[in-house]
C-alpha cells in the first residue's frame, strides 16, 4: 500500500504539514476558520518532531501489524483490505491504550472532543494535504 | 548607547487572517518574528532584510514586508540611502559591506537594443518544425583549416585545440562552495549535467560528492589557490583562472572563518574556522608574461586536454587586456561587468568600480576582430543577465555564451534581499547553516534551474528563427541584427550598432 515517508534531510521544520491536517480534518476545510473559529479545533494527525537541525513529520504508519489494532478495547481501530489502520470516531471512549502502545507516537490526543485524533491518509483527497502542501518536498506518498 | 534609526522596511500582520501557526518565526533566521509569553505572533521590523521568505510561506498570505523610507526632506543629493550610510559608518567606523550586484540605476544598455525579425523578403524559420541548432564549442579555433581527401572523403588535418560543447549558449557562473550551500553546488552540477552545459566551482573547491558531476564542470584557480590539486585539474572539463569579478573588480575576497565547517575546509583545503582570504592579485601574475606562464603550467598540468579560461571583471581598458590574455594562450576569456553578483563586497567597490558588461562585449569583440585574433579565445560573458533577451543580444555583440549567476539563484529561490555575507540567508542558498542549508532541496533546485534555460533556450530559437537563422552561430558577433534606441553617437560607436531605422545595409 501507499504510505506516507518522510524525508529528514529536506524537512525544514516549518510545521506547515501540521496547519494544512488540521485543516484538511475541519469542518470548513477553511484555513483561517478552522484556526480561528471552530471550536472544538481540529487536531493535527500529523506531528513534526524536531531537534534542530533535524526534523521530519510523523503520521500513523498504517503498521502491518498494527500494535494499536491488536489493544484498542472497544474495536474503534481496525485494518481494512486496503491496508489502512482506520478509526472510527464513534467507538472511540477516550482510554488512550492505542496512545500508549503505538511504537511511534502516531495517535494524538483530542483533549476537547475526548478521544483520540489519528492519520487516516485523507480519503477525500488523491494525494494526503501535508504531503502536497509541503513547500519542500519532504514527504512522499508511495508505494515501497 | 543606541542609535535609534527608521527600519528599512515595515512589516504587515493581518490579524484578521494570521492564525498564529509560527511559520513566520520558524523561518525567519533574523529572527524579525517572535512568540510572545501569550504564544501570539509579533514582528520586529527593524531586524527584518526582505528576504520575502515568511511572506512566500505564510500559509493564509497574512504578511506584508512594505518599503518604509524615511521621508528625507527632498534632496537629490542627501536622499535618505546616503544619510543611512553616514549613520552607519559614523557609528561603526567600518567599511560598508553588502552582497549581489550593483543595483544603480546605470543605463541597461540591453534595453536599449532591439533585435531585428524577418519580413516579406526573406522567410523565418519555425524552430518546432525545423531543426535549430544552438549547439556552441567553446575553446581556441585554429586560424585555418587544412582538409585533405582521402578515399573521395573529406578528412581534418589541422589538430583542434579542446574545445567544450554546450547545447546551449549558456552557463552557470562562479559561485564557491562556502560562499553557496552544499545543496545549491549540487543543484548547478545536476542542472548543467540534464541540460549539457557547465557549472563552475568558483574558488571553493569541488566537494567529493560532487566529482560525479566532474564532465560538466568548470572548476577555478583564483588567487587563494583554494581547493586546486591535481585529481580537481584532472577531472575537470575545463580550468578557469580568476583574475576578477564584476561586483569587485581589483579587490580580492573574504570568506568568514563561520562559513569554513569541516566540509568546506576539507574542499578548500584550510582549517575549520579560518577566515578564507582570498589576495587581490593572484602573487604570481604581474604582467601578461606572467598569466601565459600560469595558463600554460595548467596546460601542462592537464596535458593540454581541456581548454582554459582566464576571467576578469570588466574595467576601462578590457579591450587590450583582453587581447593580452588572447595572446597568453587562454582558450577563453570570460569578462563579468559590473552587475555580477557576490556573496559580499564592499558596497562602494560594487556601486562603483568597473563597466557595464554589453560596451565591455562590444569593445573586446571589436578589438580582437582587428587585431584578427577574435578565433584564437570564445568569449563568456556575464554579469546580470535577466532574460534570453539579455543573452540573445550578448551573441549578436559578440560573445560566444553567458554565464548566468544571479538568475540560477533566483531561480532556485534567492529574493536578491543581498544580505548572502551574513550566512543567514532564509532560502539556504548563501548560508552553511545545516539548519537552512536543507531550505533547499537540490532536487527542487535542480528541476528550477533546468526549467529556467530550457525556457530560455526556446525563447531564443524563437527570436533566431524570427531572424530567419538556424544556427547560433551565424548571430554571434552579427551586430546588424541590432539597432539603438535613445543612445548618444558615442554609445552607439563602441556597441558597434546602428540607430533603429537604419537600413541593413
Ligand atoms: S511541511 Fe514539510 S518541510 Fe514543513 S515540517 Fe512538514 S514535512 Fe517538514
Ligand atoms: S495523510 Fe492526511 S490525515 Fe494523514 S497526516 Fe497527512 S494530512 Fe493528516
Ligand atoms: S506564518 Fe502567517 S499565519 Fe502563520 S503566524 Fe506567521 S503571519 Fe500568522
Ligand atoms: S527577514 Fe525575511 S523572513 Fe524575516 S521577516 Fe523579513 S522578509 Fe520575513
Amino acid at each position: 500500500m501507499k504510505r506516507v515517508y518522510a524525508k529528514e534531510e529536506v524537512c525544514i521544520g516549518c510545521r506547515l504539514c501540521e496547519v494544512w491536517c488540521r485543516t484538511e480534518h475541519s469542518r470548513s476545510k477553511n484555513i483561517i476558520k478552522a484556526h480561528k473559529s471552530e471550536f472544538p479545533p481540529p487536531v493535527s494527525r500529523v506531528l513534526v518532531e524536531e531537534l534542530m537541525p533535524v526534523s521530519f513529520a510523523l503520521q500513523c504508519r498504517h503498521c502491518d501489524e498494527p500494535e494499536c489494532v491488536e489493544s484498542c478495547i472497544t474495536g474503534a481501530l481496525t485494518k481494512d483490505e486496503s491496508g489502512r489502520v482506520v478509526y472510527n470516531e464513534e467507538k472511540c471512549v477516550g482510554c488512550w491504550t492505542c496512545v500508549l502502545v503505538c511504537p511511534y507516537g502516531a495517535p494524538q490526543r483530542d483533549l476537547e472532543r475526548k478521544k483520540i485524533a489519528k492519520c487516516d491518509l485523507c480519503p477525500d483527497r488523491d494525494t494526503p494535504a501535508c504531503v502536497e502542501m509541503c513547500p519542500n518536498q519532504a514527504l512522499v506518498y508511495e508505494e515501497r | 548607547m543606541k542609535t535609534y534609526q527608521l527600519p528599512e522596511v515595515r512589516i504587515e500582520r493581518d490579524k484578521d487572517r494570521c492564525i498564529n501557526c509560527g511559520v513566520c518565526v520558524r523561518q525567519c533566521a533574523f529572527n524579525a518574528h517572535k512568540f510572545d509569553e501569550d504564544g501570539e505572533v509579533y514582528s520586529e521590523d527593524e531586524k527584518c532584510v526582505a528576504c520575502q521568505r515568511c511572506v512566500s510561506l505564510c500559509p493564509t498570505n497574512a504578511l506584508y514586508i512594505k518599503d518604509n523610507a524615511p521621508f528625507v526632506k527632498d534632496n537629490a543629493n542627501w536622499t535618505a540611502e546616503t544619510q543611512k550610510y553616514i549613520w552607519k559608518q559614523a557609528e561603526t567606523g567600518g567599511v560598508l559591506l553588502t552582497g549581489m550586484g550593483n543595483p544603480k540605476p546605470y543605463p541597461i544598455y540591453w534595453d536599449h537594443l532591439v533585435l531585428n525579425a524577418s519580413q516579406v523578403t526573406n522567410p523565418s524559420i519555425d524552430p518546432l518544425r525545423e531543426p535549430m541548432e544552438l549547439r556552441t564549442y567553446l575553446g581556441s579555433k585554429p586560424d585555418h583549416i587544412e582538409i585533405e581527401m582521402v578515399n573521395g572523403e573529406p578528412v581534418l588535418r589541422t589538430k583542434i585545440a579542446p574545445q567544450i560543447m554546450l547545447k546551449t549558449p549558456i552557463l552557470f557562473s562562479a559561485m564557491s562552495y562556502g560562499a553557496i550551500s552544499y545543496n545549491a553546488c549540487e543543484a548547478l552540477g545536476r542542472a548543467a549535467t540534464e541540460l549539457g552545459t557547465f557549472w563552475n566551482t568558483g574558488e571553493g573547491g569541488l566537494h567529493r560528492n560532487l566529482y560525479k558531476y566532474a564532465p560538466n564542470t568548470i572548476v577555478q584557480v583564483a588567487s587563494g589557490r583554494f581547493g586546486v590539486h591535481s585529481e580537481y585539474l584532472d577531472a575537470a572539463a575545463a580550468i578557469e583562472i580568476k583574475i576578477g569579478q564584476g561586483a569587485k573588480p581589483g579587490i580580492g575576497g573574504h570568506l568568514p572563518g563561520e562559513k569554513v565547517g569541516p566540509a568546506v575546509s576539507e574542499t578548500r583545503m584550510i582549517p575549520v574556522g579560518s577566515d578564507a582570504l582570498s589576495p587581490a592579485p593572484h602573487h604570481d601574475i604581474y604582467s601578461i608574461e606572467d598569466l601565459s606562464q600560469l595558463i600554460f603550467s595548467l596546460k601542462e598540468a592537464t596535458e593540454y586536454t581541456k581548454p582554459i579560461s582566464v576571467k576578469i571583471s570588466a574595467v576601462h581598458n578590457v579591450a587590450a587586456i583582453a587581447s593580452g590574455i588572447a595572446r597568453a594562450g587562454a582558450d577563453i576569456i570570460a569578462i563579468d561587468g559590473f552587475r555580477g553578483g557576490t556573496g559580499a563586497a564592499p558596497t562602494m567597490i560594487r556601486d562603483n568600480v568597473g563597466i557595464p558588461i554589453e560596451l565591455a562585449i562590444a569593445a573586446v569583440d571589436a578589438r580582437l576582430r582587428e587585431e584578427g585574433i577574435r578565433n584564437r579565445a570564445s568569449i563568456i560573458a556575464a554579469g546580470g543577465f535577466r532574460n534570453s533577451g539579455d543573452v540573445i543580444k550578448a551573441i549578436a555583440l559578440g560573445a560566444d555564451a553567458v554565464y548566468l549567476g544571479t538568475a540560477a539563484l533566483v531561480a532556485m529561490g534567492c529574493h536578491v534581499c543581498q544580505k548572502c555575507y551574513t550566512g543567514k540567508c532564509n532560502w539556504g542558498i548563501a548560508t552553511q547553516n545545516p539548519y537552512l542549508e536543507k531550505r533547499l532541496n537540490p532536487d527542487i533546485a535542480a528541476e528550477r534551474l533546468y526549467n529556467l534555460v530550457r525556457g530560455w533556450s526556446h525563447e531564443i530559437s524563437e527570436m533566431l528563427g524570427g531572424m530567419g537563422i538556424n544556427a547560433i552561430e551565424s548571430l554571434r558577433g552579427n551586430r546588424l541584427h541590432l539597432r539603438a534606441v535613445g543612445l548618444s553617437r558615442e554609445e552607439m560607436d563602441v556597441l558597434g550598432v546602428q540607430v533603429a531605422g537604419s537600413p541593413m545595409a
